[in-house]
């Protein structure tokens, strides 16, 4: 690990900022949407949501909605997936995996809110769902777990900025022993949590089975959006790690690169049969709601690409990249498979929501809708970039080294 | 005590009750109808003729702004329009079995409505006099009552920075407090819309169709569609050609052709999610108890495989510590005590240093 020239948190210095402020392409790149997210979000907050989106009374919710809020959750799920593969089910050779998933996981649910706000009318009163309880609405449960997990989120997160300042602030070795006694119990809390909120924006859709195409709409859509962030979470565990292994491999430590390529693979297999079995959830539920007509229609052909391009193919990949241990195809496969879950959460949300209505009165985001999006990915991506050159993420803290946990 | 205000109560006893009890009153089907007493309009599309006084009457009576088209031009209607935050209520023209008819769209305040279902700041309730009505004041803008809502009715305030509300037609509430009839059934020259008790309603349009044998769709639409509305619509009959008994794709043909939703079903919408919330206390409760038991036998397993593993360490220094034993015993009867010494100090030093390698190895490997 000496050889990596790991920048060690407090040791060496508080702060290392050089590799965010450097001039390198990537962080001109940064800067500048950043500054056009701002100035996108000054308009919007001064004069209207309606002024950046092409939001209609037939398509309230958009791609703020669809990508920020429905792809953003099912792809922070790498979090429950990471934590329960490791400390419940026992695979302790995830271990290293656990921390960066937890730390995307956070950001992923964090920026979820924050991208939320952009959408609410009256961003500042959300939490008015906690005094104002509709317990009947889908929309409560999700608000209320989501808000709840992104508590867990932070408390399983915080140990490695605790670590990260333990030398200046002692006093966070207590809080940090305390988080990690009670390790298992935010594992477990969080994948309750997690079935819940995942699979209820599934079900968000169950009231409105006019607007959202037969091939699409299910009363099953809760155990669809369930299963396939389980596959999200596996697949964005070995997507972000290609990105990882780019951008910041030198903060990985020896431990981490050793058991890098065995939760690629692993985390591949797992998706194999995950991708699978909801290929076959999907496709039984399809028959089973009399759909088989629909197949010949456009609406039928677009299912199809979703269903074997961006479903079954993956599947297959994932399985024949595990089998020959082939870390590179893995990586490539991850890659179709969170398209896979994009497109499924776009076909929900936009593509075959209104299905019904004349083209001209369909929604296609706005350019300033795209910006706010690729602005709230930046930022996570940043926070990201942060946390690594900066926390115990990717490597082991020397003063803590070895510990069980 | 109704059920929606019985579930109010539940949910403010807090979060608990929220995840869990509260789910269950919920999946009770609705009681039907809502309220007997409630009000009602009966809108007969064979009576209207499209003039937008009704429109006209909103705009004035709810103080909306101008229409972007005045209210004496007539070609609007041939657009397919909705209702916007702005526009409570539009009137559409529509082709009907060739002919020409004219549809009002305005919110159907729905028995149980999936607007008041899906607010998850509770800013919709359906009154005891039939009216939907909704309280921007605790409204957070998510606008899921949009999504929710069958009938695209509620607009939204999307050129508002502060303060944007869902708006929709509020069977002009205070008026009919008042004892005032709502603003477009005051207008209408042509007696297009009836104001009345709902039970009355349903009994004027049975009414009607009988007298009128093949003026109307022997269907009431609202009457059990989404759970029935209170605003419900007559159709215009097929002109004489009854729709085959084995036909499906052809019923409600004349209402489609008026674009309305034939699919909807008789429940409430809300109903449509309750059996996935019901599954939340069950998640609750069981999640916890199936990945601690995992964890518990993961522990275990752990645990036995130690002790396993500190077992054959064991036999196996057992077996080694005795092999060194009988190879020192026989070099001490063949080369004598002094070289029998050596050698077992030797080999012992060798296992030392074999043992201080391994462990050293393996450390990424205990945890």
């Amino acid at each position: 690990m000496d050889t990596h020239g790991i920048i060690i948190p407090t040791k060496d210095k508080l702060f290392n900022l050089e590799p965010l402020l450097s001039r390198t392409p990537g962080n001109i790149i940064t800067w500048i949407i950043l500054a056009v997210g701002f100035v996108i979000t000054v308009i919007r907050f001064t004069v209207g949501i309606g002024s950046v989106t092409n939001l209609t009374e037939a398509q309230p919710w958009g791609l703020w909605i669809g990508f920020d809020l429905l792809c953003g959750v099912c792809l922070a799920a790498g979090g429950y997936f990471t934590t329960v593969a490791c400390y419940v089910m026992g695979m302790k050779h995830f271990h290293s995996a656990v921390r960066p998933a937890v730390t995307t996981a956070f950001l992923g649910y964090a920026f979820v809110v924050v991208a939320l706000l952009y959408d609410l009318g009256h961003p500042l009163r959300l939490p008015y769902m906690f005094f104002f309880p509709g317990t009947t609405s889908v929309l409560f449960e999700v608000g209320l777990c989501v808000a709840t997990y992104l508590t867990v989120l932070f408390i399983e997160f915080s140990v490695a900025p605790m670590e990260w300042l333990a030398q200046k602030f002692p006093w966070l070795l207590t809080c940090r022993k305390i988080v990690i006694r009670v390790t298992i119990l935010l594992t477990i809390f969080g994948v309750t949590l997690s079935t819940l909120h995942q699979s209820s924006l599934g079900s968000l859709y169950l009231i409105a089975p006019g607007k959202l195409h037969p091939l699409w709409y299910s009363p099953f859509m809760p155990m669809f959006f369930f299963v396939s962030s389980m596959a999200a979470g596996a697949s964005m565990v070995i997507f972000e790690g290609l990105f990882a292994h780019k951008g910041v491999h030198q903060y990985m430590d020896a431990t981490h690169l050793r058991e890098a390529d065995g939760v690629v693979l692993s985390f591949a297999r797992a998706a194999s049969f995950i991708l699978f079995a909801y290929f076959m959830l999907k496709f039984i539920d399809m028959l089973v709601q009399a759909n088989l007509p629909w197949l010949g229609t456009g609406w039928g052909a677009w299912w199809l690409v979703e269903m074997f391009g961006f479903v079954l193919l993956p599947a297959l990949l994932y399985a024949k990249g595990a089998r020959d241990g082939n870390v590179g195809l893995c990586r490539l496969t991850s890659v179709l498979a969170v398209a896979g879950i994009v497109l499924n959460r776009f076909n929900v949300s936009m593509i075959a929501f209104n299905w019904q209505l004349p083209s001209a009165e369909r929604y296609f985001p706005s350019i300033w809708e795209i910006c706010i999006s690729i602005f709230v990915v930046t930022m996570i991506v940043t926070a990201y970039r942060f946390i690594v050159y900066n926390m115990p993420v990717l490597y082991e803290h020397p003063d803590f080294k070895g510990e069980e946990h | 005590m109704n059920r929606r205000k019985f579930l109010t109560i539940l949910g403010s006893a807090g979060v608990v009750s929220a995840l869990g009890s509260a789910k269950v009153a919920e999946a009770s089907p609705a009681s039907f109808p809502y309220y007997p007493d409630s009000w009602g309009v009966l809108h007969d599309t064979t009576r209207c003729i499209g003039c937008r006084r009704c429109e006209a009457a909103c705009q004035k009576v709810n103080n909306l702004p101008e229409p972007k088209v005045p209210f004496t031009d007539l070609s609007v209607t041939e657009k397919k329009r909705h209702t916007t935050a702005y526009e409570w209520t539009v009137v559409n023209k529509y082709e009907v079995n060739g002919k020409p008819y004219f549809r009002k769209l305005q919110c159907f305040h729905c028995n149980d409505p999936a607007c008041a279902s899906a607010c998850f700041a509770r800013c919709f309730s359906k009154l005891p006099n039939g009216a939907v009505v909704y309280d921007g004041s605790q409204c957070v803008g998510c606008r899921y009552c949009m999504v929710a809502c069958p009938f695209y009715v509620p607009g939204f305030q999307y050129d508002l920075a502060w303060d944007p509300l869902v708006q929709k037609c509020t069977f002009c509430e205070p008026r009919l407090k008042e004892g005032k009839l709502p603003g477009c059934v005051e207008a209408c020259p042509v007696d297009a819309i009836t104001f009345g008790r709902r039970s009355d309603l349903i009994k004027i349009a049975r009414a009607r169709m009988a007298e009128n044998p093949g003026r109307y769709v022997d269907y009431l639409y609202g009457e059990y569609d989404a759970g029935g509305t209170a605003w419900m619509v007559l159709a215009p009959a097929a002109g004489g050609a009854p729709v085959p008994v084995d036909d499906p794709e052809g019923a409600g043909a004349e209402f489609k052709q008026l674009g309305l939703d034939t699919h909807l079903g008789s429940q409430p919408m809300g109903q449509l999610t309750y059996g996935a919330l019901g599954a939340v206390p069950m998640i609750v409760a069981f999640w916890p108890v199936l990945f601690g038991g995992a964890w518990a036998m993961t522990k275990r397993r752990e645990a036995m495989a130690k002790l396993e593993q500190e077992k054959i360490i064991k036999d196996a220094k057992d077996d080694l510590a005795a092999a060194v034993d009988a190879a020192v015993r026989k070099i001490g009867e063949t080369e004598g005590e002094g070289a029998a010494e050596r050698a077992r100090q030797a080999m012992t030093e060798t296992l030392k240093a074999r043992e201080a390698q391994n462990s050293g190895d393996g450390h990424g490997e205990e945890k």
